[in-house]
């Protein structure tokens, strides 16, 4: 048995800490997708990696996890939220200067350095863009560092795009592939229509060379996955970011288990090969 | 080894009283053996004895005296570490639209559990694994941990859903407890062998009326820890954990869940399952909110939930989540088996289905369709 003598003096892990919000901004026309900008009350926000998630609460409905989708690096975290829930659609209706809490952050991170030198290939469905954006934000502040960059985006509709001017400041750049289709075109939508695997299929990068990290439905990320092998990325450098419904983030609720893996601890990005089995495994 | 009457059992409730402690224990209830609060040596359930099978449990009188003459009942000492509901942190509104918070619970008694079989041992270990070595601690369940006074009860007559040497828990405890009883009843005779198992055994023993054990004492005891393995009921499989590992796509699964209700019994009965669901409980007023953690089952579609609907929406998926986990990957997760063969989920299945009789039906088609590649 290892027991501390000062157990009871060990903060609390489930406790929520407040933090302010500074800024909302919203995404989509209906506000359903919306971005918050946090800020602890007391002191700045602790450091995060891209790919990584806090577990935001809201007093008296509960708690969600939502990835970290910017890091300005100025004591704030930026979250970026769909309201599809009964906490989520709550938040919905905050405003700038309310308070909700936050513990975080949690989970593995993207490896953004092992794609130094490479080409890099980002595929992201629908809100799955914004796990991956702090991404592109690293890849920005570096841009040398890495090879061609690639980024397939696939929305539903042109209406749900989101992060709309970063997008169009992406789409200018002479140094980054932008690629947006959408599931079903309106009359002036003059860009793809598809599924974002078709993006990839395209090409434009050295598969052997790349590594790829992937954000979207499971159904999504497993043909993004077929397609991207298809063109040569190994497995090994394929990575995904899974979704299951977290308690604690702790690896104590035990919700969030694929196989032995606890996906708020082990995960939420895993290497392709291991979580190769949940692609395959019907409801594992 | 030492040797004491089984109404000896009255000092060591009252000096463990006196010592502080809330002592638990196995008493009768409802026609079960259940752990409660035992003021006595009268709340032991003497003379009663139990039997197990799939889906059955009944009591029986004994033509003995025993005190620990039962095997175990649907409780286990998880209701104490690990409780089916607590409440982990108190959220005070503020009035400028803020909150903070506070500790969910007073700081819990001390407790000493009586009567703790050696699968209950492991048991409390794997928890232990589960909740205090991992990354994070958990707070609640370290607070309650710390300090509890274990006295372990050597199994006599395993029962008719045990397993615990295919495990490795049992029927004996190594270590892990402060003070370990054997209890001996022959002809004429009935007493209890005690040993020490820490420093705080020891000092509670030397409080206690006990004398240096006799040659004939010494090995009667010795007859019963022989004997004890020879009762064992059921048998797990030894390479359950392989044999799973590449049965994800087993038809079983899809034939047990015919029987399966997903009832989740097996998981609530189960000393090691730890899933948990949280709950948020505002009051009326809006003042105050409580974030409530309750005991979930992967058995429960809500365990599963994702927007869009639970990703194991099946009850083939969700008895196989609950298999391969135990037996499989928590060895991945904690470095054993999450299994210690105490027959609780056998016992307490209304249908009856067999943890060992599935996976030996698994392990003998295994080869086949199960290959891993799957459809």
């Amino acid at each position: 048995m290892s027991v501390s003598a000062a157990e009871r003096q060990i903060p609390e892990p489930m406790a929520p800490v407040p933090w302010r919000i500074l800024d909302v901004r919203r995404e989509v026309a209906d506000g359903e997708v919306f971005t918050w900008r946090l800020r602890p009350e007391s002191g700045a926000a602790p450091e995060a990696r891209p790919g990584q998630f806090n577990m935001l609460y809201l007093f008296g409905v509960g708690e969600v996890a939502i990835s970290v989708s910017a890091m300005d690096g100025d004591g704030s975290l930026v979250h970026t939220i769909r309201a599809v829930g009964s906490v989520t659609r709550t938040m919905q209706g905050l405003r700038a200067g309310d308070v909700v809490g936050v513990r975080g952050p949690f989970g593995s991170a993207w490896p953004v350095e092992a794609a130094e030198g490479r080409d890099l290939v980002l595929a992201a469905g629908g809100i799955g863009l914004a796990p991956l954006r702090p991404v592109i934000h690293a890849v920005l502040a570096r841009r040398e560092a890495f090879g061609r960059v690639l980024i397939c985006y696939g929305a539903r509709s042109p209406r749900d795009l989101i992060f709309r001017d970063e997008l169009a400041q992406w789409q200018a750049r002479a140094d980054l592939d932008v690629r947006v289709t959408v599931d079903r075109g309106t009359a002036d939508w003059k860009g793809d229509v598809g599924v974002v695997t078709q993006l990839i299929d395209r090409g434009g990068f050295d598969g052997r060379n790349a590594l790829a990290m992937v954000c979207g439905p499971e159904v999504m990320m497993r043909f993004s996955a077929l397609s991207l092998h298809r063109r040569g990325v190994v497995p090994e450098r394929t990575f995904v970011s899974m979704e299951r419904c977290m308690r604690c983030a702790l690896g104590f609720c035990g919700h969030c288990q694929i196989g032995p893996h606890f996906v708020c601890r082990d995960g939420p990005v895993f290497p392709y090969p291991v979580m190769e089995p949940a692609f395959r495994v019907h409801e594992l | 080894m030492r040797v004491m009457a089984p109404e000896e059992m009255e000092a060591l409730i009252r000096l463990l009283s006196d010592d502080g402690y809330e002592v638990v224990g196995p008493t009768r209830r409802e026609g079960a053996i259940v752990y409660d609060r035992l003021q006595g040596l009268s709340d032991l359930p003497a003379g009663w004895g139990d039997e197990h099978g799939p889906g059955h449990y009944r009591l029986r009188q004994r033509d003995d005296q025993a005190l620990f003459g039962y095997v175990v009942g649907p409780h286990s000492w998880k209701k104490y570490l690990f409780p089916p509901r607590e409440t982990l942190v108190r959220v005070l509104r503020r009035e400028d639209g803020g909150f903070e918070t506070q500790p969910g619970e007073p700081a819990p008694p001390r407790r000493a559990f009586i009567g703790v079989r050696p699968c209950e041992l492991a048991a409390i270990g794997i928890q232990d694994r589960v909740f205090l070595e991992q990354s994070v601690r958990d707070r609640a369940y370290g607070a309650r941990r710390e300090g509890v006074f274990l006295v372990a009860v050597n199994c006599a007559e395993p029962g008719g859903t045990c397993f615990c040497t295919s495990m490795g828990t049992g029927p004996r405890a190594g270590s892990g407890f402060d003070l370990g009883l054997t209890e001996v009843i022959g002809e004429g005779t009935h007493f209890l062998v005690i040993e020490a198992g820490s420093e705080a055994g020891e000092a509670m023993l030397a409080r206690m009326d006990t004398r240096e054990a006799s040659e004939a004492e010494r090995a009667a005891a010795e007859q019963v820890w022989l004997e004890a393995p020879k009762h064992m009921g059921r048998t797990m499989p030894g390479d359950a954990r392989e044999v799973l590992a590449r049965a994800l796509e087993h038809p079983r699964w899809a034939q047990t869940a015919e029987r399966c209700l997903s009832c989740a019994n097996c998981t609530l009965v189960c000393p090691t399952c730890f899933c948990a669901q949280m709950e948020e409980l505002p009051d009326l007023e809006g003042k105050s909110s409580e974030r409530v953690r309750l005991w979930d089952s992967c058995f429960n579609g809500e365990h599963s939930y994702m927007i869009g609907g639970p990703h194991r929406s099946t009850v083939a998926a969700r008895y196989r989540q609950w298999l391969t986990h135990k037996l499989s990957s928590w060895h991945e997760q904690f470095g054993s088996s999450g299994c210690v063969g105490c027959g609780r989920c056998i016992t307490w299945c209304p249908v009856g289905i067999d943890i060992t009789e599935e996976v030996a039906a698994i392990r003998a088609t295994g080869q086949g369709k199960a290959g891993g590649q799957g459809t």
